[in-house]
C-alpha cells in the first residue's frame, strides 16, 4: 500500500505509534477485566471462596510441600519468660460443658472403619512428656508466645495405631463434631505436633481444649483443635471446618 | 528539526503496566487481610495520632470479614508479582539499563536540586540522562521495597519452614509490621508518582506507553534526553 511506502513525519510517527500502543493498552486492560472474572466465575459454595482461588491455594501447597517443607525445620521455640498473655478464641465444639470423667479419646487406625480403641487420660500420659514454648499463630494475623506439653503425635501414633503413618492424613473431630480439622501426615508427624494437656504450666483449661488438645505449629491456629474427641487415619483429606468457609486446607506455617 | 526519541524500553512498559494492577490488587487483598488484625498506629506511648485503620475507613470500603478470600488472592497474585518484579530486575541487570537507573555518588545531592525545583523553587535542574537524580533513588529504591515486600511476605507466610528468614526480618511480628508499612510507602509513593506525571504532562505520559516521544534535535541538552517518566 502507498501508506507503508511513504516516509512518516515524526508527528505522524508518534500518533500511530501512540494510536497501537494505547489500543494494545486497552486490550490488555480488557483481558485483565476478563481474567478477573474468570477468576471469580463458576460455583461457590456458602461461605467459600471461588473455585479457582482454591485450585491456587492447593498449587502453593503442592508447591511448598514440595520445596519448603522439611520435619526438621522447626517452629522458632522461645524462653519461659516470653510467655505473653493468653486470649482464648473460638468455641465451636466445646461451648457445652466438658463431662471429663465421660470423656473418651476414640482412634481408628489407617484402613480400619471402627474405633481400635477408647483411651483415657491416663493412657496419653503414659507416652513421653514433650514440652515446648512456640508462638501460637492466629490465621487472623496475631500470635502469643505459650507454652504447652503434652504428648508427641508421632509417639502416640506408634503406639495406638502403629503403621498408620502411612496414611495421607488424619482427622481430628471434637465429641460432639461440631469442629474437625483434617491433616496432612507429615505435618502430624512434625517433631513439634503435640496432643497437649498442659498450658503455660497448668492443666490445659476448658476454653483451651481440656482435656486434649492439639498443638501444632506448623499450621495456623485454625487447625489447633481443642478437646479432641476422635482421631481417624485415613488417606481421603479429611473435612475441615475452616477450609469449608473459605481458608486454605494446608494452612501451614 | 524535529525527531523521534525513545524514552522507554518496550520490556519497562510491559514490566511497568503488569506490575500496577498487580501491585494494586496486592494491596486490596493485603487490606482484607490487615482488617483481621489492625494493631498498627501512629502515635507515641498512649497518644494515638492515627489508628489504622479508623471504623469510617472499614464502613466505607467494605474491607471486613474477607479474611479467607484476601488470603487466597493475595497468594495467588504474589507469584504474578514476585515473578514480574524478578523478570525485570533481571532484565534491567542483563540489558545494562540499570546504568541509567541506578544512583550515582552525584545523585543524592542533585536529588536536593531537583526537588526543590519541583517544588516550584528557582533552583537549575542538574543535566540528567534518562532518569534524574530524584528518580534514580526513587524509583531504584521502589524496586527494592519490592523485594522487600517478598521478602517480609514469605516470612509470614512461612515462618516455621524460613524461620531463617523470619529471624532475619526481626521475628514474625516485626515482619508483618515492615510488610504493613512497605506497603504504606507504595501508597506514598504513588501519591506522589501521580502528581509528578500530571505535572509533566501527556508527551510524558504518552511515552511511558508507546515508548517514544517527539523532540527537538537542535537542543541537545539536558532537556532532549530529560524528563522521562518525572516522579
Amino acid at each position: 500500500m502507498q501508506e507503508n511506502s511513504k516516509v512518516l513525519t515524526p508527528a505522524e510517527e508518534i500518533s500511530r505509534r501512540s494510536r497501537r500502543s494505547f489500543i494494545g493498552l486497552g486490550v490488555g486492560a480488557v483481558a485483565a477485566v476478563g481474567g478477573w472474572e474468570w477468576l471469580h466465575s463458576g460455583e461457590i459454595p456458602e461461605g467459600d471462596i471461588p473455585g479457582k482461588l482454591r485450585a491456587a491455594l492447593n498449587f502453593n501447597e503442592g508447591v511448598v510441600r514440595n520445596t519448603l517443607y522439611g520435619n526438621d525445620h522447626l517452629a522458632k521455640t522461645f524462653p519461659a519468660s516470653a510467655v505473653g498473655k493468653i486470649r482464648a478464641n473460638g468455641d465451636v465444639g466445646i461451648d457445652e460443658a466438658l463431662d471429663a470423667a465421660a470423656w473418651r479419646l476414640e482412634v481408628v487406625p489407617f484402613g480400619a472403619s471402627a474405633p481400635a480403641g477408647k483411651l483415657v487420660m491416663d493412657d496419653l500420659r503414659k507416652l513421653p512428656r514433650h514440652e515446648e514454648i512456640i508462638d501460637f499463630k492466629c490465621v487472623e494475623g496475631w500470635s502469643t508466645v505459650t507454652q504447652f506439653a503434652g504428648a508427641r503425635f508421632s509417639d502416640f501414633t506408634a503406639k495406638f495405631a502403629p503403621g498408620s503413618e502411612k496414611a495421607q492424613c488424619v482427622g481430628m473431630r471434637t465429641p460432639d463434631e461440631e469442629y474437625y480439622v483434617g491433616l496432612d501426615m507429615p505435618s502430624a508427624l512434625h517433631p513439634q505436633t503435640l496432643l497437649a494437656y498442659e498450658m503455660n504450666g497448668e492443666p490445659l483449661n476448658d476454653k483451651h481444649g481440656a482435656p486434649l488438645r492439639l498443638v501444632i505449629p506448623v499450621k495456623y491456629g485454625i487447625k489447633n483443635i481443642k478437646r479432641i474427641g476422635r482421631i481417624e487415619y485415613a488417606d481421603k483429606r479429611g473435612d475441615d471446618y475452616w477450609a469449608e468457609r473459605g481458608y486454605d486446607w494446608y494452612a501451614g506455617l | 528539526m524535529q525527531v523521534l526519541e525513545e524514552k522507554h524500553k518496550l520490556a519497562t512498559r510491559w514490566f511497568h503496566w503488569i506490575n500496577f494492577p498487580i501491585l494494586f490488587v496486592m494491596i486490596i487483598s493485603g487490606l482484607l487481610i490487615y482488617w483481621a488484625y489492625d494493631p498498627y498506629r501512629i502515635g507515641l506511648g498512649s497518644i494515638t495520632l492515627f489508628h489504622f485503620f479508623p471504623d469510617w475507613f472499614y464502613d466505607a470500603t467494605h474491607v471486613d470479614h474477607k479474611l479467607s478470600y484476601g488470603m487466597a488472592l493475595h497468594f495467588l497474585f504474589a507469584w504474578i508479582f514476585a515473578i514480574n518484579g524478578l523478570a525485570y530486575v533481571i532484565y534491567t541487570v542483563v540489558s545494562g539499563e540499570w546504568r541509567e537507573l541506578v544512583p550515582e555518588r552525584k545523585s543524592f545531592g542533585e536529588a536536593v536540586q531537583v526537588a526543590m525545583h519541583d517544588m516550584g523553587l528557582k533552583v537549575p535542574l542538574p543535566p540528567q540522562g534518562r532518569y534524574n537524580a530524584a528518580q534514580r533513588i526513587t524509583y531504584t529504591g521502589i524496586v527494592l521495597m519490592g523485594g522487600l515486600s517478598l521478602l517480609t511476605g514469605l516470612a509470614i507466610y512461612k515462618p516455621a519452614q524460613l524461620n531463617w528468614l523470619t529471624a532475619l526480618a526481626g521475628g514474625y511480628e516485626w515482619a508483618r509490621w515492615e510488610h504493613f508499612w512497605l506497603t504504606m510507602g507504595y501508597l506514598g509513593f504513588f501519591g506522589i508518582h501521580i502528581a509528578q506525571v500530571i505535572r509533566a504532562g501527556w508527551a510524558n505520559f504518552r511515552s511511558m506507553v508507546c515508548g517514544y516521544d517527539v523532540v527537538e534535535l537542535k537542543a541537545a541538552s539536558a532537556e532532549v534526553h530529560g524528563n522521562a517518566g518525572k516522579l
